[in-house]
């Protein structure tokens, strides 16, 4: 008994008075009752709520925001696009427009999107984690390694889950896209979407399988060195090659190439340089080769298009004879090439290859001198040329091309960050791996076979961001928002016809059909548009319609039986169904209506902004010359265009007047008047 | 634990920022070697940007002495709002008396007001204001949209790759960055402008209409751009309130 009475006596001497136990019980009671609420008060985003109070408070629309506000944990929940986003919670002010001034974080408004953020939610774009309610779990790698807030220079890879088409508004997402079909990546690296079709490669890289017909074992050697060194816009990468891997890699290639006798050809004509030094050039200028070739100026600026390769050094590229027989026929050495086939007489040849030999580069192979290889080296270069995948590229006789070289990157936009490896010094996000991969290949680690690219710092970021567009979301998001890209249709012309437009690649430029180029205007519907003694008269002497462009139309000697082809399939194929060209006369307009016309064209309309009529008077150059356009075009085209130009030809800036028939039948009369004088029929 | 969680969380934060400002402090800062007199921009102000990402052309600035020759050795420090990036943010003028330094602008479009500082002989500070601009998707889109349709009159300079008829034109249209001009017309009046033409604001006729060319969002991404262009800058209207 004296146990507990002695317990009692120590419980005593501890509180003295029997009724402090249920004193301090009850206030231990109301501490832990009062955990819970605490805990509450004191949360993060209810530290975020109060800021934004404080925030608004004084502002002259405090009363809207107020009355907006919604104190507690906001969410937008999505089961169609697994989406739980709770950032609305402590970011405020996301959709109040009049919070454009607030810079402060996270209470900012969100920018103008076309998208509505109680359809799509936040993560779908931002990334991150939305159910969560702290800052870290939320936004930082730390405790959701997988998906970490995307930084906002890459934002627009997120519009690229759902969008597979070109958008107007994402410059940085097309950019990558074009570099990665441009610069071969995806010839090596398999990209697939997910509605099953694959990105396409939309380079030329040109077959070896005759090389040593065009070109020199020691062009090949300093080329495999560093393309860059031959011309400043190659596409080609680096492969950082040895001296010893190059020699062996050039034998191979000459050794294993097959001579074929159309590859060159010698011309029987006198030499021409004799005859002036700068015809040379001026053929080169007059057959438009700088619309898809580039040179490089006296002040170094590349000048010219991209279509084909740069031309500043060809000279120390190209043996003569395979240059002349290329200039005659390209097809006869690359069946495949974009190159049009020329009708150029021997003397022009003689001109136009002179001219090209002379541009050279002396300082590229003068340090190269290559002994004749051994069996051991040829061997080794063979091995090189399928380690390092270049048939993946090239056609290259007995080496076959390699499936999968490199790894697919059909999700690498998803690729967790615990699978990849970062070298020191590097920011440990995928973002910051891809872009370091594309900059800096080889210091991952020593046998890699990724070439070195010369990218600018915006085409990485371009390309960083194509790439992390293409994630698991794009895969699992609903079909229904997936838009595709436009594919190119199969489309090719046929007949005699269709043979000599093969010929002539005009596809390489035009677009017919869905399929062809984007340089030259769409001929889908030229034979609705224009007359036939004016098509037949600009094959023969293409003068630019649009004196603005330095883009032009070559000259191809066409014969006059092709032209006649050429013409009669142009205007009898390629109609739009729903115009009859012939529903309205070509001439005997009422002068009265002509006269109401020319008033509406100068006064209402105010064409002479962008169009002429009178060379003389008019000053606008931005749409094509019309001092002619009345024996170009037909007049019911003329009407229908000026009705709605965007249906005949989708994308023209021609602006949609809105016009009424009549007001379109006069101006058709006005110009359908101006036939061009002294000059009829050859469009200009 | 949670409010535990987020206290260690702020203390991290309060940690990581005290270790980032010490680690600045801890570089060794450039020591000027000259001083000159006036700070003045080379190039590379009022650039235009994606929100975020990189400038694609450096801010080069120049220190001149009292006859406006180049000053080499002079300290240039780079300020400016939060979530704007200098690489370096310090530096010293080269040979030429210029410093340059690549801009990543923050995760908001609008205007950014960076601050170039360098010290002059009696130790006061020469801060020179240098705007940037940087687009978020509206501005982007309206940037896009324009230069395919209203730069072909709207901009001064006319270049063989991007062809304007600004000279041609009797009446000259006015380039998106006279604030003096755009700033005096509301949304509303551009929306008008844009959509049915010059006289619709009875402006010249020779602006046409693109009312049924543009969407009205690409309409209204003209407009934004324009305001984010708009040189002075364009103060949006307050909203107007009955009072109590």
């Amino acid at each position: 008994m004296r146990t507990p009475n002695k317990l009692w006596n120590s419980w005593r001497g501890l509180f003295r008075d029997p009724i402090r136990p249920f004193g301090i019980s009850s206030a231990l009671l109301l501490i832990v009752l009062a955990i819970a609420p605490a805990k509450n008060h004191f949360s993060e985003w209810r530290h975020y709520q109060r800021g934004y109070l404080k925030l608004i408070r004084n502002r002259p629309d405090a009363l809207v925001l107020q009355r907006h506000f919604e104190p507690g944990i906001h969410q937008i929940w999505l089961p169609d696009l697994g989406v739980v986003d709770r950032c609305e919670t402590c970011h405020l002010g996301l959709t109040e427009t009049s919070l454009g001034d607030i810079r402060m974080q996270p209470w900012s408004r969100h920018p103008v999107i076309p998208h509505s953020m109680q359809q799509f939610g936040c993560v779908i774009c931002h990334r991150g984690q939305g159910a969560a309610t702290t800052v870290a779990a939320a936004h930082d790698s730390t405790l959701s390694p997988d998906e970490p807030i995307l930084p906002a220079r890459y934002d627009e890879a997120s519009c690229g889950q759902c969008h597979h088409v070109a958008l107007e508004g994402t410059p940085t997402l097309n950019q990558g896209r074009e570099i990665l079909a441009r610069y071969g990546c995806v010839r090596c690296h398999a990209i697939k979407l997910p509605d099953g079709s694959a990105e396409q490669p939309t380079d030329e890289p040109p077959p070896l399988t005759h090389i040593a017909d065009k070109t020199t074992r020691e062009w090949i050697y300093a080329w495999l060195k560093d393309p860059k060194s031959y011309a400043a816009s190659a596409t080609m990468p680096n492969f950082l090659l040895s001296d010893d891997d190059a020699r062996d890699i050039s034998a191979f290639l000459i050794a294993n190439s097959v001579a074929e006798s159309g590859d060159t050809a010698t011309l029987k004509v006198a030499s021409a340089t004799n005859a002036d030094p700068a015809a040379g050039a001026s053929l080169y200028g007059e057959s438009f080769c700088a619309s898809c070739h580039a040179t490089q100026n006296a002040a170094g600026n590349l000048v010219g298009g991209d279509l084909g390769p740069e031309l500043t050094a060809v000279g120390t590229k190209v043996k003569p004879e395979w240059l002349t027989a290329w200039l005659r026929d390209p097809k006869t050495y690359d069946g495949a090439t974009s190159m049009p086939h020329y009708r150029f007489t021997d003397q022009q040849l003689a001109l136009l290859s002179g001219f090209l030999e002379s541009k050279t580069n002396s300082d590229l192979l003068a340090n190269v001198h290559l002994d004749a290889a051994t069996p051991e080296q040829l061997a080794h270069g063979k091995q090189l040329v399928e380690e390092y995948g270049c048939a993946a590229c090239h056609e290259i006789r007995g080496v076959s091309r390699p499936d999968n070289y490199g790894p697919e990157l059909s999700r690498v936009g998803s690729k967790p960050v615990a699978q990849l490896v970062f070298t020191t010094g590097m920011a440990e996000t995928l973002p910051a791996y891809l872009s370091n991969k594309i900059e800096r290949p080889r210091s991952f680690g020593p046998g890699l076979h990724m070439p070195q690219y010369t990218f600018t710092p915006a085409q990485v970021d371009a390309l960083t961001t194509a790439l992390l567009s293409l994630t698991d979301r794009s895969y699992t998001l609903p079909a229904k928002m997936r838009i595709a890209a436009v594919q190119q249709t199969a489309y090719e012309p046929a007949g005699r016809a269709g043979h000599l437009m093969t010929d002539l690649n005009c596809m390489a430029c035009h677009r017919i059909n869905g399929h062809g180029g984007d340089m030259a205007p769409d001929l889908t519907w030229e034979g609705s548009s224009v007359q036939k003694q004016w098509l037949d008269a600009f094959l023969k002497n293409p003068n630019t319609l649009r004196p603005a462009l330095i883009r032009r139309m070559p000259r191809f000697n066409l014969t006059d039986e092709e032209r006649a082809t050429l013409t009669d399939y142009m205007m009898t194929v390629y109609q739009n169904p729903t115009i009859d060209r012939d529903a309205m006369p070509l001439r005997g307009y009422l002068p009265a209506m002509v006269e109401h016309g020319r008033e509406l064209f100068y006064g209402k309309y105010a064409c002479q902004s962008c169009h002429m009529v009178d060379p003389a008077q008019d000053k606008g150059y931005i749409g094509p010359p019309l001092s002619a356009v009345g024996s170009r075009l037909n007049a019911e085209w003329i009407f229908l265009w000026l009705k709605n130009p965007q249906q005949l030809r989708p994308g023209t800036i021609e602006p949609d007047r809105d016009m009424s028939d009549d007001d379109a039948h006069a101006l058709t009369a006005f110009l359908m008047m101006q036939t061009g004088s002294g000059n009829k029929g050859a469009g200009k | 634990m949670k409010s535990l969680h987020g206290t260690a969380g702020m203390l991290a934060v309060v940690v990581a920022v005290c270790g980032c400002s010490r680690q600045h402090k801890a570089a060794p800062a450039p020591q000027a070697t000259a001083v000159g007199s006036a700070l003045v921009v080379s190039s590379g102000d009022k650039q235009l940007g994606p929100a975020g990402a990189p400038l694609g052309q450096p801010l080069v600035m120049q220190v001149n002495d009292d006859q406006g020759n180049g000053v080499t050795g002079a300290l240039v420090m780079f300020t400016g709002p939060a979530g704007v990036k200098f690489d370096p943010s310090e530096l010293l003028t080269d040979s030429s008396g210029q410093v340059s330094t690549n801009l990543t602008l923050g995760n908001t479009s609008g205007r950014y007001q960076l601050t170039a500082v360098t010290n002059n002989k009696a130790g006061h500070a020469l801060p020179v204001q240098v705007p940037e601009l940087a687009a978020g998707y509206q501005e982007e889109l309206g940037y896009q949209v324009q230069r395919t349709y209203c730069s072909r009159c709207h901009n001064p300079e006319s270049t063989p790759e991007q062809v304007s008829n600004h000279d041609n034109l009797s009446v000259p249209p006015h380039s998106f960055d006279q604030g003096d001009t755009y700033n005096k017309l509301s949304d509303a009046d551009l929306t008008a402008i844009i959509g049915h033409g010059g006289p619709a604001m009875n402006l010249s006729v020779l602006m046409p209409p693109y009312g049924k060319t543009l969407t009205k969002a690409e309409i209204q991404a003209v407009i934004a751009y324009i305001r984010l262009v708009s040189d002075p800058p364009y103060q949006a209207p307050g909203l107007v309130y009955a009072k109590q």
